[in-house]
């Protein structure tokens, strides 16, 4: 086992094998949807329900959604429901997720959208609410469901938006259903579409709005948007598309005027969970978004504060996107949804978690915030909500004076704060951007905080007292809360976000304002400033032109939300599991150099003793390259110190070959090497008494000739004084030429540096293949003479050529081969004269031509 | 041996020498020991009289002196106190230092950190030298280990040297003030620059895999603009696929996935999950290419 590892081969396997196995670990974790799991089995449904007001027959387009794990037992149930303009197409992915984690999901088309049949009633007790206990029913029929009691299945319901309003409804109207998860959803569709938020009485939640009795300002752009999309039809554009008729005829009364009429009033409010809240047992997880200008925090906290008034289990969370685009976050609400479903539909006994969680604003040089995770903020409660005290508030002083504002006639010009329904669209024009755009001059009252000293995080609405003065029979504002930079440098409007006010009566008036609601860290230096408004793109605005007064009231302060939140430790479980991994990668990396690094042990089979003083034994060596050319057979010589061997053969003959073996540059294919009694092999201890010279030099061209011996010198790791430096430079000879660089050479100097460097530490056997290419007359012969003087010193030369007479001349010793093979060895003159049959003119030529074939 | 002084010099100093000391028992030479041979120093020294690196790294130095300069100069295409990610660059040194790393992580980085590790083997078997420092010996696991470290360390000094040479310059041009956010916030500076060092080192582990591809490939051939070229082109390659959302998840596992990822070391708090995922993905991949570079060089026949 331990001979096999000394093998390099055999250890690169062990490294190369521990780093597979590791990387596909590595692998595993980084892709988790590598690990597939069992499959979903669809159903696919027609389910009757009630009959429009006409008459006409109403079918649902139904599906249901199992895990196909061969299992029978009853589940619990998640109805899934879309929004506005959506049909049950939309959910099969989310659905499907559910359906793994041991759910059967029930999504359904909505009366009157994609292929279900009816019409559209806004979510309506005698309509849409109907159909959803009637779903309910059909999950009681069915035996792969979890019941109650007889007819009372297990079941939840969540859906965004329209689909978030249907769980709050139905939950409210059927006492079946054991919890919800609505996201972005109303409280008070009136108040939605007509916001209002002159507030009645102090606010208990963060976001709360208690509004006036006067309706609001007509949402005019988000309406648009809202009734659209379902009017919208193919091919036969009509008024109402697939609107009820009461719903389109009250809506359309509504929006000519931008006043509501008591008829859209009252379709409204039965449309809203507002009528139902005191009703609603199911334990509620309440999703709002922070980017939602259509259906904003205060709605949510409405919903929270009307559930837990009785004391049902309610989770509020702020999470960073909503209507109006932002990071939505799926992947968390999707995990605090299942979470909320395991909980109160499985019991998994898992403690209540009730905590309110908003998630902190984007603090990133980016911009957006980048990465998988969100920052959240969160507090044990949300304050207001169920036994929560009510939310504490501190005053920031404003400063600014009484202010007169123009508002033009028709509203135009009118500021631009969000576009609705287009935030996709304008968040990629703004790059992401919340900055304030610049106000139009004369619409806008500015009052100002002084910069904050320390930091500060915002959650919730501010309010504010101001008075009003005008000689308009009626008063429309819009305020913003801006976030100012230093020195007035940056004023970001978060989340773009207005909120309007709406008196039915001018003259002088008092109103307390609610601002946006928003999560913000105010940061030091940074002040906070008010904004009111006589325009806003988005709102339907009076026709005629007026002017209003606008100075602070009460105690000229801003009220701020003072909610303690504190960061949820974001999930370093990936962070450990990553440095985990990075250490066990570590460590294998770490083993596999010390393997692959240790260097083969001496060991007795590499060493003849009794060759120690012989500079080199060649034994029965052959090597064959992969395509089975064979460059060198079985050659055997024995070169014996103070020798100066001749390689003897023609081009393509193996001498190259043999050096290159001799050298641990290649394997031999058959055979060994012996130097001094060491056998051969890549990087062997013994190769540092050898010098080389083959195939050309090696030199760094950036460096001078000398400097090249200094490194490589160096690089031997021995001590300076071995080198010999100056004798060898003295071979090299080129004087002043020496410091000049490599690049500039001609061969001939190269060869020479070449030479000397093969030289240094004057090694006990010095191989030199053909080392008078490039060399003239003079500096053969001078080669010729260090050669010999050289073996004089006891060291024993190997020098390969093909120039007869200079092996000749130089030589005591040669071996002849040709195509791969020996073909005579021994002392020169052995050599000559065994072949010449008594001939005295012979000489090496003739030999030479002889033993080749070639004569 | 341009006159005869000189020649009769030669042999009287090769007579003059001392015979050959004993050898040890390992059969090496007096002196000599597998553990000294090419020390790192010398590696550092034979790499850095290089033209080519003294310029790389000259080059990342001025690169962002003069970027800042140009900003300084022709501010009209800048708002001040905008929005957009250029016109942020202006706004103090950190925020300029992170325009340059973002500018140039997607492919000057790379190339400095290929050109660094693909190089090393590949040009000194473009010299023929390679095979004078396996012979004289130096073992061939010795020779990669060395050569990785200096070449690491030197692409690793380039990364550093361009966010530092930026952080300079920004503030010369551009004052040494907090970081600012688009969204109006600000980062004080020490803590910008604590967020900075996590992303030179968040950007020195995802070079890993840049730089062992390359390393790889130059174990292979003889030429170094190949063993660089082709590592650039397989970044590049996997940088492209990336962005082909129809293969799903399979473009998680591309070695490229999360080299953007050090963005997140501007988030409050540090967001660690891609950073994690993408530090363990380019280690796993540089350890198998490395047990490859090794695999292959400790086998190969060195023919140049």
């Amino acid at each position: 086992m331990i001979g096999w590892l000394r093998s390099s081969r055999a250890r690169a396997a062990v490294a190369l094998t521990g780093a597979v196995a590791l990387v596909a670990v590595a692998l595993l974790w980084v892709v988790p949807s590598l690990t597939a799991g069992p499959t979903v089995r669809e159903e696919v449904l027609r389910v009757p329900v009630g009959a429009e007001a006409d008459g006409s027959t109403v079918d649902l387009d139904v599906a249901v959604y199992r895990a196909d794990d061969g299992s029978d037992a009853r589940l619990p149930a998640v109805m899934l429901a879309h929004g506005f303009g959506g049909q049950r197409e939309d959910l099969v992915a989310q659905a499907r997720r559910l359906a793994l984690e041991g759910y059967v999901v029930l999504t359904w088309t909505a009366r009157g959208f994609g292929g279900s049949g009816g019409r559209i009633h806004l979510n309506a007790p005698a309509y849409e609410v109907a159909d959803a206990r009637a779903l309910v029913d059909l999950l009681a029929t069915r035996d792969d469901v979890l019941r109650d009691t007889d007819g009372d299945p297990r079941v939840g319901i969540t859906g965004g938006s329209y689909g978030g309003a249907i769980a709050l409804l139905a939950a409210g109207y059927d006492q079946r259903i054991d919890a919800i998860a609505p996201r972005i959803t109303w409280n008070d569709l009136a108040a939605s579409l007509f916001p209002q938020f002159a507030a009645a009485a102090d606010p208990t939640t963060p976001a709360a709005l208690e509004p006036i009795a006067e309706p609001g300002v007509f949402k005019r752009l988000w309406a648009g948007v809202f009734f659209g999309s379902g009017s919208a039809s193919e091919g036969d554009p009509t008024i109402c598309g697939r609107f009820a008729q009461d719903v389109c005829d009250a809506y359309g009364a509504s929006a000519a005027t931008g006043v509501p009429t008591p008829e859209i009033l009252d379709l409204l409010a039965a449309s809203s969970p507002a009528s139902v809240l005191d009703r609603i047992e199911a334990p509620t997880l309440l999703l709002q978004g922070q980017a939602d200008s259509l259906f904003p925090l205060s709605e949510g906290d409405a919903n929270a504060r009307g559930i837990a008034a009785d004391g049902t289990p309610v989770k509020l969370v702020w999470f960073a996107g909503g209507h109006d685009g932002g990071d939505q976050e799926v992947e968390r609400l999707d995990a605090l949804t299942l979470a909320w479903f395991d909980r109160y539909l499985r019991e998994d006994g898992t403690p209540a978690d009730t905590r309110f969680e908003a998630t902190g604003q984007a603090a990133s040089l980016f911009g957006a915030r980048t990465g998988a995770d969100p920052q959240v903020l969160a507090a044990d409660a949300a304050p207001g909500v169920g036994d929560a005290a009510v939310v504490a508030r501190r005053a920031v002083p404003l400063e600014g004076g009484a202010q007169t504002v123009v508002a033009p006639a028709g509203g135009n010009p009118a500021q631009v704060s969000s576009l609705p329904g287009l935030g996709a669209v304008v968040s990629t024009l703004l790059r992401g951007s919340q900055r304030a755009l610049p106000d139009i001059p004369g619409q806008s009252a500015l009052f100002q905080t002084q910069p904050f000293t320390e930091p500060f995080t915002l959650v919730g609405s501010a309010t504010v007292d101001i008075r009003v003065r005008t000689d308009a029979p009626d008063v429309t504002l819009f305020a913003r809360l801006l976030d100012v930079g230093p020195g007035g440098s940056e004023a970001v409007l978060p989340n773009r976000l207005v909120t309007t006010v709406r008196l039915g009566a001018g003259g002088d008036s008092t109103v307390r304002v609610v601002l946006p609601a928003v999560v913000r860290e105010i940061q030091p230096g940074h002040a906070l400033r008010l904004v009111v408004t006589t325009t806003d793109q988005a709102y339907a605005m009076p026709a005629d032109a007026r002017t209003y007064g606008i100075e602070l009231a009460g105690d000229g302060a801003l009220s701020l939300p003072d909610v303690p939140v504190t960061p949820l430790p974001s999930d370093l479980s990936g962070l450990v599991l990553a440095a985990v991994g990075v250490g066990l990668l570590l460590v294998a990396l770490a083993a596999a150099a010390v393997i692959l690094g240790r260097r083969g042990r001496h060991v007795a089979e590499d060493v003849e003793p009794g060759l120690a003083d012989v500079p080199l034994v060649v034994r029965n060596l052959g090597k064959s390259y992969a395509g089975g050319f064979r460059a060198v057979s079985d050659v055997s010589f024995r070169v014996e110190q103070g020798q100066v061997l001749g390689l003897l053969g023609p081009n393509g003959a193996g001498k190259t070959t043999v050096l290159r073996m001799l050298l641990g540059l290649i394997r031999p294919s058959e055979g060994e090497l012996l130097v001094f009694g060491h056998r051969i092999t890549p990087g062997a201890p013994v190769l540092s008494r050898l010098g080389a010279f083959v195939e050309g030099p090696g030199l760094l061209p950036h460096l001078s000739g000398r400097a090249n011996l200094e490194l490589f010198w160096r690089a031997t790791g021995r001590p300076a004084e071995e080198a010999y430096l100056d004798t060898v430079l003295e071979v090299a000879g080129l004087g002043a030429d020496v410091d000049r660089k490599v690049r500039t050479y001609s061969q001939g100097m190269r060869a020479r540096i070449a030479i000397a460097q093969a030289m240094l530490g004057l090694p006990e056997l010095l191989v030199l293949d053909e080392p008078t290419n490039g060399l003239d007359p003079p500096q053969i012969r001078e080669v010729r003479e260090v050669l010999r003087t050289y073996a004089e010193t006891g060291r024993t030369v190997v020098v390969s050529s093909h120039l007869l007479a200079e092996v000749e001349r130089t030589c005591t010793h040669v071996v002849v081969m040709h195509r791969g093979e020996l073909v005579a060895a021994g002392p020169l003159d052995q050599v000559v004269s065994a072949d010449g049959a008594g001939d005295s003119s012979a000489d090496l030529e003739s030999v030479f031509l002889g033993l080749i074939g070639a004569t | 041996m341009s006159s005869t002084s000189t020649t009769r010099g030669v042999h009287d100093l090769l007579r003059s020498a001392p015979p050959p000391p004993s050898a040890a028992p390992d059969g090496s030479a007096a002196g000599w020991s597998a553990n000294r041979t090419l020390p790192l120093r010398v590696e550092l020294v034979r790499q850095w009289r290089r033209r080519r690196t003294q310029l790389v790294l000259a080059g990342l130095a001025l690169f962002p002196l003069v970027l800042a300069a140009l900003f300084a100069r022709n501010r009209e295409g800048v708002v001040p106190g905008g929005t957009r990610f250029v016109d942020l660059a202006t706004g103090g040194a950190v925020n300029f230092a992170l325009f340059v790393v973002f500018a140039s992580s997607t492919l000057l980085i790379v190339v400095v950190v290929a050109l660094f590790c693909g190089d090393t083997v590949a040009s000194e078997a473009g010299w023929s030298s390679l095979k004078y420092l396996l012979a004289s010996p130096v073992g061939r696991s010795r020779l990669l280990r060395q050569k990785l470290v200096v070449s690491f360390g030197l692409a690793l000094s380039g990364l550093v040297i361009l966010p530092v040479s930026a952080l300079i310059s920004g503030g010369i041009f551009f004052g040494f003030g907090p970081a600012r956010t688009p969204l109006g916030s600000v980062i004080p500076t020490g803590e910008a620059l604590f967020r900075l060092s996590i992303v030179i080192g968040y950007l020195a582990v995802s070079m890993l895999f840049v730089a062992s591809l390359a390393f790889f490939l130059g174990v292979h051939t003889d030429a170094p603009l190949g063993a660089v070229g082709g590592a650039v082109m397989l970044v590049i390659i996997s940088t492209i696929l990336d962005q082909v959302e129809d293969l799903g998840p399979v473009r998680e596992i591309l070695p490229t996935h999360y080299i953007g990822a050090w963005v997140d070391a501007f988030n409050d708090p540090v967001v660690w999950q891609d950073m994690s995922r993408g530090g363990i993905l380019s280690v796993a991949y540089a350890a198998v290419l490395l047990a490859l570079a090794w695999r292959k060089f400790l086998t190969k026949d060195v023919l140049s």
